[in-house]
């Protein structure tokens, strides 16, 4: 789950790090009002949940309380179209005002778990403000990689020794060591999935965060009400807020054939069955270890939400998951909700043949099919004709 | 390399609600020896005609357990793995899904130097068709034995790729789950070495997933450490890019993660790589063709 910049930096003050003063407007009056408080020149910040704001025209100077309003006029209501987004781009709808700041170097600095050797990973680069995946494609020499083993934590020292690689000097680096240090604990403390500082702003003596992303792992938000707080509902894809109400893992593309699929890992083999069959997949959708007759119907009406289904795949390979319950489900789904489509069931594991024998014995018309392969010709042909 | 698990495997169930009963009871006709479970506040009592104990060091006290499987729910499943480890059970599986990342990053850490394996989590566990032992959640009816070991990150890809290869005629030695969570407990490479050095394996099937660096890993030793044909499959070769990775995520894997790039590992280590989920055991038949059925 990820949150507005506002929100990441009440989260840094809440651990002791310096930020800009900055105030959230939702009208040009209240960015006037934020503008004269803060005092001097402003940088108006769209509030989006996406990256490359900048470039997007998403982050403006003003001058002066009224510049404030009129940047802010033209900001509120934009589509932000930045090369996270897709063309359809972000609707604008807050803003953030903060004080301008003096920027003589810019950095770059995140936080995020090392999946290769199990620790926490602190990576930075003295060349900030830029796109960090060009930096490490075309000079990988100026990414610098910490690794801290999450059983002893970070020390001073390791903190000071980055701030050093980072060409920091006399008071910088103990204003980096505080800033890392914060940023350490709010990491674990928050069971963040990642933190990403760019630009980290060299300033005088002070290293100050002037944009930051935050990340959260949403396996942990049960022990985190504070964070799941934070939640924009309207920054998130509706069919996959939808999906994870119900505890269905869903992501939307661009093809016609709808898939329902148990597993992760089987559900991306059928997108990959589906495309090598010539055809293109709607969504990638896992129901889950625990499908039953309700989530599979939940499935079927998200599925059937998108216009351009023009059919649907259900491949169910049983283990905790029961075949016969998802065979419940698909019944009950054509009864309720009209399936207009054909529906291609292939079933195998648990209780397979229980559920194939239910889904014989009921007046719904599907076609059943025998392996992925089969599965994969059947729809493809179903959704052709 | 001793199996990890045999005929001598007892099992423990952490976690007795009604997942743990269910694939208890599973376990049990299937032929395991399930010797007791885990259930705070009905020590002493029999459910479904398996002992229940209040923690798991008298549970292992009175059975001699050497593995077990823990169903305990997410926001205590770390607990559960600290504390069979605590007793120094030599095989941990875990089949919960959810555990915060933060979580596993301590158990990690706490194992280093233990002397437990811990398989998982989020994983369909381990089956062994020869010696009938099934610990997890895996459907027994769709293995059999025979020569070939199964590795995977995926749990009903897994059954998958078992399917295909009974229906062929070929058996499996040792199926592991090692599960699709970012930090496993074991990673492809133990299991590789495990079964290299198995004289029940003659071949391997080994199903990845896009994400992390895991199988370009593997497919290093694969090329360097294994003598014993091996067959792929990748996941997720149609997945659109960096749908859920951060771009940090990507600097620390220097860009790899896509499928394409695994793909064209382990194809350079040598190993045999289906391009559809369907064909797996046919290329596992290509890749070992004097494979005794």
């Amino acid at each position: 789950m990820n949150i507005h910049e506002y929100q990441a930096k009440a989260l840094l003050r809440e651990y002791g790090i310096d930020v800009p003063p900055g105030k959230l407007a939702k009208t040009p009056e209240e960015a006037q009002q934020a503008a004269s408080a803060i005092g001097g020149t402003v940088v108006v910040k769209a509030q989006v949940h996406a990256g490359g704001r900048g470039k997007a025209g998403g982050i403006k100077l003003a001058r002066t309380p009224a510049e404030a309003a009129s940047v802010a006029s033209d900001m509120i209501g934009m589509r932000l179209v930045t090369k996270q987004t897709g063309e359809q781009g972000k609707l604008v709808r807050k803003l953030y005002v903060e004080a301008g700041s003096k920027i003589d170097r810019e950095l770059y600095l995140a936080l995020l778990v090392d999946r290769a050797t199990q620790n926490v990973a602190v990576i930075a680069s003295t060349e900030g403000g830029m796109d960090i995946e060009e930096v490490a494609a075309s000079t990988p020499e100026r990414i610098l990689n910490l690794q801290v083993d999450p059983l002893v934590g970070l020390s001073g020292y390791q903190a000071r020794d980055l701030g050093l690689s980072l060409e920091l000097e006399g008071k910088q680096i103990a204003s980096f060591e505080k800033l890392l240090t914060g940023l350490y604990r709010l990491f674990l403390e928050k069971d963040c999935a990642l933190l990403e500082i760019n630009p980290l702003i060299v300033s005088g003596n002070d290293v100050v965060p002037l944009d930051c992303k935050l990340g959260f792992d949403s396996n942990a938000l049960f022990r985190h009400p504070e964070i799941e707080a934070l939640r924009d509902k309207d920054e998130e894809d509706p069919r996959e807020a939808a999906a994870a109400a119900h505890d269905l893992s869903w992501v939307s593309l661009d093809g016609n054939i709808g898939c329902m699929v148990n597993g992760a890992g089987l559900a991306m083999a059928t997108m990959d069955i589906i495309k090598l069959s010539g055809a293109e997949p709607a969504n990638f959708l896992d129901v889950g270890g625990t499908a039953d007759a309700a989530r599979v119907t939940e499935a079927f009406r998200l599925i059937l939400q998108d216009d351009r289904v023009k059919g649907i795949l259900v491949n169910i390979f049983g283990g905790i998951v029961r075949c016969d319950l998802v065979a419940e489900g698909v019944i009950q789904a054509a009864k309720n909700i009209g399936v207009q489509v054909p529906v291609v069931v292939r079933l195998d594991g648990t209780n397979a043949e229980e559920a194939r024998r239910m889904l014989a014995e009921s007046d719904i018309d599907i076609i059943p099919a025998t392996g992925m392969q089969d599965a994969a010709e059947k729809i493809v042909a179903a959704v052709a004709l | 390399m001793t199996p990890w698990i045999s005929k001598q495997t007892k099992l423990l169930v952490q976690g007795f609600g009604k997942q743990g009963q269910l694939h208890a009871r599973i376990s049990r006709e299937y032929g395991t020896q399930v010797v007791g479970a885990v259930r705070p506040g009905h020590g002493g009592k029999e459910v479904e005609g398996v002992l229940c104990f209040e923690n798991v060091k008298s549970a292992v006290a009175e059975t001699g357990a050497n593995a077990t499987v823990i169903f305990v729910p997410a926001p205590g499943a770390a607990d559960a793995i600290l504390e069979a480890a605590a007793s120094e059970i030599p095989l941990v599986v875990c089949i919960t899904e959810g555990i915060p990342v933060r979580d596993m990053l301590r158990v990690r850490a706490a194992l280093r130097g233990s002397s437990t394996r811990l398989v998982g989590p989020n994983c369909p566990g381990l089956m062994c068709p020869s010696a009938q032992v099934r610990i997890g959640i895996a459907p027994p009816s769709i293995f059999s034995a025979g020569p070939v070991g199964v590795v995977s990150r995926s749990g009903t890809l897994t059954y998958e790729a078992v399917h295909q290869l009974s229906q062929l005629g070929v058996g499996q030695s040792t199926c592991v789950g090692i599960g699709g969570d970012p930090i496993p407990g074991t990673q492809f490479i133990d299991v590789l070495e495990f079964f290299e050095s198995d004289p029940a394996t003659q071949a391997v099937v080994m199903i990845g997933e896009i994400g992390g660096t895991a199988e370009e890993e593997a497919a290093e030793f694969v090329a360097s450490h294994m003598s014993i044909p091996v067959a792929a499959f990748i996941g997720g070769r149609t997945a659109p890019v960096g749908k859920r990775m951060g771009h940090a995520g990507a600097i620390i894997s220097g860009g790899k993660g896509t499928a394409q790039e695994k793909v064209a590992a382990l194809e350079k280590a040598g190993i045999a790589v289906s391009d559809s989920p369907a064909t797996i055991g046919e290329t596992l038949l290509r890749a070992a063709p004097g494979l005794k059925r």
